[in-house]
């Protein structure tokens, strides 16, 4: 069972909400969902739409062919009525088309009758419910999370009216118990955080980011989190080292555009040491780019960014489950090794609604490596002492009487304080490469899916890993022999797997949603391995496993290897 | 002499306007009986900057122009430390101006040092946002063609609660604001006149001294408009003192958390307390 519908309009036509109330009507019955948003950078009109695949099993990604289609408009009847499955059905107002092809409803005269005109859409959303058997009562309780009074009850009315007005014809296999929870990886990045102790996020508004902050700031009261909305990101990066500096977990996080004003104080935190941890949920740039549109366009930036050579951390996200864990997990390497880390998503991954276990709290640890009185040596604290490990003794300004923490942006001696020393500055640069080499030995290396030892190996990183797992699993069906290995860990790059597995493919296939193959240039680099051929995309819309399904038997159909 | 907040060898020049600052700060701070483990020193970069290596207490000498966000995040971490920012007039008014209109509507509690030396010394004599109009640098070689920056009477448009003004020729004086600025709950601004004896050759020690002259003491500092006019006098009389101060709520005081609760520092982590946050995706 692989159902999959979407809902289109224009902005300002609330097909949020809608689509809201299908995934969790959907999601409370016990079914695994997967949506995806696609929105224009605009508050009113153009074209947006939503998809919401569904089925008994877990979902990696989103499909293109539709069961059915909400069309609150015309614009989404002639882009998306073509997608439409052999048995597929199109509901919509007649006001918008009475072609008898098409499911065509009252719905502004049922909306009338519920004494809200803007309940039309929710009766559409009962039409569809009824089409694939869904419980109205479980619709019930979203509707009444969502409303209240009489909004709600026009909602309801909506939603029943439209119930009764169709007739099932798709069979669902309602799940036995929901357990689970349905979360963006935007949701998940926050979660994690707040898991991990945040206790300040300073921030600027960009998409696809400003999620992550938003579901934050709601919690800054129960949760004791500042969340100051700077003006601008240099503020943002820069406050929030200084946080960090007076001893409190800190977060920041952009889109590029942020991200590229931030890049001072990833360097600040290099040289500094101090602890930081960064999100950057990439959109398509340059520039201002494509504001709502999802790319892995940023990767060799964010692995390069800040000015010097200084160790770093990279981790690239998969899934809403990788963010939750790996957020929590990039705050105690962060405080571990004093180094910034930086966490990569895209707004694929961010708006991406999932249905998945619920985390585990029990697994997350906080591991803050900070000393006290013992740090110091006759009384005497120095902020940089040279170590074996690189990694000097970490205390909190005012925390240990009678000694204080400098901290300096230029090169500086164990005590911070500025040197222009050849010898000190030897010594501090290897100091701080010491701890890349130790950072080596924490990264994990890339996922590995498929048939072992396979002739055909997808290489990928961070989000493009649901398509890529449907993918490899609709070929593996096929009998093709093929793998692939997903990237999370990304800087310091691992290289064992790829190693291994490298050498015994016949076909290396990178997968990229960008337009210059950055993962294979890393593979290049680091490895020795390149890729024989790839597949980018880059037009900003996510691709599907279908679509990377379709070039892998294409790339392969000339060799023995198909 | 209290010897908590030794000195260390500098390197300004002989004759430098830093080191009275350095002396005030040195005799304020032990006359308000702080110790160096509860303050701290933000900075940014030019000469001025370099006060956290000069001074024994906490410092966070940053990037250029970038001491602001991370007094504010120290302030709102732990608000138990006494926040100070030594930094120069190119950093705080030019790099940083954006920080600095923004500082004051957050009101952190913070007490900001401004050398103004109306110069870039750092980087050899170009024209800062303070340098007068038509005075040659080593850069404006047909003299500076904008108009300056008056801190003064942008921190009091923009709403601070504390604006002061001295001179490091003026120790007693100076010690005085420091202190007043430092016991100030929220945002405090004092810019301090100092000359740089290199390269700034208009704004000198005699130039400040024939000019400044100490507020009266009847003048009544939470008056907004007499302190808009104080802010305008410049030219052959210039006025040192706080020129403006009122009682304003601080960030702190905004979030009740913070307000009533132990310092952001001192919260307990525990992962399990974020649990029921699931809930919301249920
Ligand atoms: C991003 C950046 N731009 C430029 C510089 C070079 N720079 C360092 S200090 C400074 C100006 C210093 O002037 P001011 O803040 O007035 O301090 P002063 O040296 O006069 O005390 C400049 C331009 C820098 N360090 N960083
Ligand atoms: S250059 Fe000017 S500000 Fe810098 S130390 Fe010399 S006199 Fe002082
Ligand atoms: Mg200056």
């Amino acid at each position: 069972m692989d159902y999959n519908v979407l809902i289109g309009g224009a902005a300002g036509q609330g097909i949020d909400t809608l689509s809201y109330i299908i995934e969790k009507t959907l999601k409370r019955c016990g079914l695994y969902v997967f949506s995806m948003k696609d929105y224009m950078s605009r508050v009113r009109g153009g074209h947006n739409f939503i998809q919401v695949r569904f089925g008994d099993k877990p979902i990696y990604s989103h499909d293109e062919k539709f069961n059915a289609i909400i069309a609150l408009d015309e614009d989404t009847v002639n882009l998306h009525a073509k997608s439409l499955k052999t048995s597929g059905k199109l509901i919509l107002d007649k006001s918008i088309s009475d072609n008898s092809a098409y499911l065509s409803f009252d719905f502004k005269a049922v909306a009338k009758e519920c004494g809200n005109p803007r309940v039309a859409g929710t009766a559409a959303v009962g039409v569809l419910l009824k089409l694939f058997g869904i419980p109205l009562d479980v619709s019930h309780t979203v509707l009444d999370d969502e409303f209240k009074g009489d909004v709600l009850n026009a909602n309801i009315k909506a939603i029943d009216t439209g119930y009764n007005m169709a007739k099932q014809i798709f069979n669902v296999t309602l799940g036995k118990k929901d357990d689970n929870i349905y979360i963006s990886g935007n949701e998940a990045i926050a979660l994690g955080a707040i898991a991990a102790g945040v206790k300040f996020y300073s921030g600027y508004p960009m998409t696809p980011s400003t999620s992550v902050m938003t579901y934050i700031a709601k919690k800054s009261h129960d949760a004791g989190i500042v969340v100051e909305q700077v003006e601008d990101e240099i503020s943002a990066i820069n406050m929030a080292l200084g946080a960090s500096y007076a001893g409190v977990r800190a977060m920041t996080g952009s889109s590029g555009g942020g991200f590229a004003l931030m890049v001072e104080g990833i360097s600040l935190a290099g040289i500094t040491e101090i602890p930081i941890v960064i999100t950057e949920v990439q959109r398509p740039g340059p520039a201002t780019g494509f504001p709502t549109r999802t790319e892995q366009g940023d990767l060799r930036f964010i692995i390069h960014s800040g000015h010097g050579e200084f160790p770093k951390m990279v981790i690239s996200l998969r899934s809403p489950e990788d963010a939750f864990y790996q957020t929590a997990r990039a705050f105690n390497i962060a405080d571990k090794y004093q180094i910034p880390v930086i966490l990569v998503s895209d707004q694929y991954l961010a708006d991406s609604g999932v249905t998945v276990k619920p985390f585990d709290f029990t697994k997350v640890t906080i591991e803050r490596h900070i000393s006290g009185n013992e740090a110091l040596e006759n009384g005497v604290y120095k902020r940089y002492k040279l170590t074996e490990s690189g990694i000097s003794p970490r205390i909190i300004p005012g925390k240990v009487e009678g000694a204080t923490v400098l901290i300096d942006s230029d090169e500086h001696d164990e005590f911070g304080h500025i040197t222009e020393s050849q010898d000190v500055r030897v010594k501090m640069v290897n100091k701080r490469m010491k701890k890349f080499k130790l950072l080596k030995e924490e990264i994990q290396e890339p996922l590995f899916i498929g048939a072992e030892n396979p002739d055909v190996l997808i290489t990928c990183w961070g989000s493009t890993y649901g398509p890529v797992k449907e993918a490899v699993d609709m070929l593996l069906k096929d009998g093709m022999s093929i793998g692939a290995l997903s990237f999370g860990d990304i800087w310091p790059f691992p290289t064992k797997l790829i190693k291994k597995y490298g050498k015994f493919a016949k076909m290396i296939i990178d997968v990229e949603q960008n337009a210059t193959a950055q993962l294979d240039s890393l593979m290049r680099e680091n490895a020795l391995i390149k890729a024989d051929e790839h597949i980018l995309k880059y037009d900003g819309r996510m691709m599907s496993s279908r679509y990377i399904y379709e070039r892998v038997r294409e790339m392969t159909k000339a060799s023995s290897l198909y | 002499m209290n010897t908590a907040f030794e000195t260390y060898e500098t390197a300004w020049c002989p004759g430098c306007g830093n080191f009275g600052i350095l002396n005030a700060l040195k005799d304020a701070l032990t006359e308000l009986g702080l110790k160096p483990h509860q303050v701290v020193i933000a900075s940014g970069i030019g000469q001025a900057a370099k006060m956290p290596h000069y001074i024994n207490v906490n410092g966070f000498n940053g990037l250029h122009g970038r001491a602001l966000p991370p007094a504010t995040a120290i302030n709102i971490a732990n608000k138990d430390l006494k926040v100070i920012i030594d930094s120069g007039d190119g950093d705080t008014y030019g790099e940083g101006g954006n920080h600095f209109i923004h500082a004051i509507r957050r009101n952190a509690n913070i007490a900001h040092f401004v050398h103004d030396n109306q110069i870039y010394g750092l980087t050899k004599g170009q024209a800062s946002p303070t340098t007068a109009k038509g005075q040659k640098t080593s850069l404006q070689f047909d003299g500076v063609i904008l108009d300056p920056v008056k801190p003064i009477k942008l921190a009091l448009t923009m709403g601070a609660g504390f604006v002061a003004r001295s001179f490091s020729g003026n120790h007693e004086h100076l010690k005085k604001m420091m202190k007043e600025a430092i016991m100030y709950d929220g945002y405090a601004l004092l810019d301090i006149f100092q000359p740089c004896v290199t390269f700034n050759k208009v704004n000198t020690f005699k130039w400040y001294n024939d000019r400044v002259y100490e507020l009266p003491d009847d003048y009544d500092y939470t008056d907004l408009d007499n302190a808009f006019k104080v802010a305008d006098e410049w030219g052959d009389r210039i006025p040192i003192g706080i020129i403006y101060k009122v009682e304003k709520p601080t960030y702190i005081d905004n979030v009740s958390f913070l307000k009533d609760g132990p310092p952001l520092v001192d919260a307990k982590l525990d992962p399990m307390m974020a649990e029921k946050y699931l809930d919301d995706f249920r």
